[in-house]
């Protein structure tokens, strides 16, 4: 690991003036995926700013709303009961995720800024990623693309993002507050990543002297009926190849009033298109809803050498997670 | 603000407006290691789980893969278990941690759950055994709590959890053992969860 400064700031206005706008400053909250990737060689940020221990922990309630504090353990979001009973989906998403151990350590914040799994960006071995080296080419495109995009990708970067979180919060429109020297600001959770386009290197919309406060969940009484499927190599402790977040709106009948759909594994940030929960509208939660939706919702969708597979286990798991979702009490 | 290589300092909105040379660095708070009240290192780099072996010559936390993806690091800081490789030791000042060391008195009876390891053969080199150990005894305070997993089959059901084999797999996923005394391990766990109860 190369050698660092490291401060403990106390108070959001002090992270944020020690923090100044410059690239090679990181704040350091759970730890998890930084200090991996300094070890690895692929982050090696001169000043660490300790945010861990400001008072930005809290789950809170208001005006049918959650508030979750962006320092709140990945393990305590998904415990709370707020989170369980309101926004199932969340708490599953969290659970699905990582290990007991890492849950304990992660916040929501890191959550969200936690870079891809690529082989090729976590490997310094690779000259080729424009992740680490823009303008150095993608190593992946000519190699193993078992865990990469088959949606929203560019020639310069194929990667995925790696949250089964937000997945689950792109379902529930959640908010995400920033706070910056200009004050604070909200970003819709589906704005807040990016694309990779020409600038893979740039992966949110927030800005180096931001950070990250609080996620905010809107009121989404129909919420309740949520669930979080995940599909992956083996059965505890790997990240999604292909993964869904429904949550339903079911009339007495049965029938679909509102859905919420998004998928997680497939692209460089949770993907959701109101025209495929549309079309689940006024159907019944079935394998041919299921169809529909998927039709839409993987429009475009190219896959590359290894992970065509990704187009049918996305159409499956689509089908199985509404018919869960649907089935719930 | 002024950072000082290696230094634990502490900033406040008003500290980190003055000018630099009126900070003084905050001295070095400890951190309490299976009860006794120890001095952190001068590194910033040094992680968790290099203080505890080579700072302080506590060597049954063992560093498998040093990426937090085995789990032969974990360790209890304020109770919760965490993978002491993935976090800097500095970053801990004022927690409490307890390793495989600190979960029996020298001395004193085994901890249950280690009494349930050996009554059950859960380990056969013992490599990860502490870290299974650290995990095992959260996990049990995990399931008291109430806190579910993805093996919970109804997460929307607020109440206690009942410790099928199922979940316990899934709650101790984050250690492997590459001896694969795993169905052991699961028979400890669920012993030793059964004895709480009693």
């Amino acid at each position: 690991m190369r050698a660092f400064t490291y401060s403990r700031a106390e108070d959001v206005g002090a992270a944020l003036a020690a923090r100044g706008h410059g690239d090679d400053v990181r704040f350091l909250a759970g730890g998890t995926n930084l200090l991996d990737l300094m070890k690895q060689g692929v982050e090696a940020p001169a000043r660490l700013i300790d945010v861990s221990r400001l008072p930005l922990a809290d789950i809170t309630e208001g005006d049918g709303s959650v508030r979750i504090g962006a320092l709140a353990r990945n393990s305590d979001v998904a415990s709370h009961p707020l989170i369980r009973r309101r926004y199932p989906v969340l708490a599953e998403a969290l659970l699905s995720g990582a290990t007991a151990q890492l849950r304990n350590m992660a916040t929501v914040g890191g959550n969200l800024m936690q870079r891809t799994r690529c082989y090729y960006f976590v490997d310094p071995t690779f000259a080729e990623c424009n992740k680490r080296r823009p303008g150095s080419g993608c190593a992946a495109r000519e190699g193993r693309t078992r865990i990469h995009a088959i949606l929203g990708a560019s020639e310069h970067c194929i990667a995925t993002h790696p949250s089964d979180m937000a997945v689950a919060l792109a379902a529930l429109d959640a908010v995400v507050e920033v706070a910056g020297p200009a004050g604070t600001r909200d970003i819709a959770l589906m704005d807040f990543h990016r694309l990779p386009g020409t600038t893979p290197e740039v992966e949110t919309e927030l800005r180096p002297s931001e950070l990250i406060t609080a996620v905010t969940l809107p009121p989404l009484p129909f919420a309740r009926r949520s669930h979080y499927l995940k599909v992956r190599d083996r059965e505890s402790y790997a990240f999604a190849l292909v993964s869904v977040a429904v949550a339903l709106d079911l009339d007495g009948a049965g029938v679909i009033r509102q859905a919420r759909l998004a998928l997680g594994g497939v692209a460089h940030k949770p993907w959701r298109l109101e025209e495929a929960e549309r079309a689940l509208r006024g159907r019944r939660a079935d394998a041919e809803a299921g169809a529909a939706a998927a039709d839409v919702l993987l429009q475009g969708a190219r896959p590359y050498r290894d992970n065509a597979f990704k187009l049918t286990l996305a159409r499956r798991a689509i089908v199985r997670a509404l018919t869960v979702t649907a089935s719930l009490g | 603000m002024k950072p000082i290589m290696g230094g634990n300092e502490a900033v406040t909105s008003a500290e980190a407006a003055a000018p630099a040379e009126t900070l003084s660095a905050v001295p070095f708070s400890g951190v309490i290691v299976n009860g006794i009240s120890r001095r952190l290192p001068d590194d910033a780099r040094v992680t968790l789980v290099d203080f505890l072996r080579e700072g302080l010559g506590l060597t049954g936390t063992k560093v498998g893969c040093d990426h937090g993806q085995c789990g032969a690091c974990t360790v209890l800081v304020n109770g919760r278990r965490i993978n002491s490789c993935l976090a800097l030791a500095i970053a801990h000042a004022g927690d409490e941690i307890v390793t495989v060391e600190g979960l029996a008195q020298a001395d004193g009876p085994l901890h249950p759950v280690q009494s349930a390891f050996v009554e059950h053969d859960a380990f056969q080199c013992g490599f990860c055994t502490p870290g299974q150990l650290c995990a095992a005894v959260a996990l049990l305070e995990e399931a008291a709590a109430g806190e579910p997993s993805a093996a919970t089959p109804d997460i929307r059901i607020i109440g206690p959890i009942s410790l099928t084999d199922e979940e316990i797999r899934e709650r101790m996923s984050g250690n492997l053992c590459r001896c694969g005394a795993y169905p052991n391990i699961v028979a400890a766990v669920r012993a030793a969860g059964r004895g709480r109860l009693r």
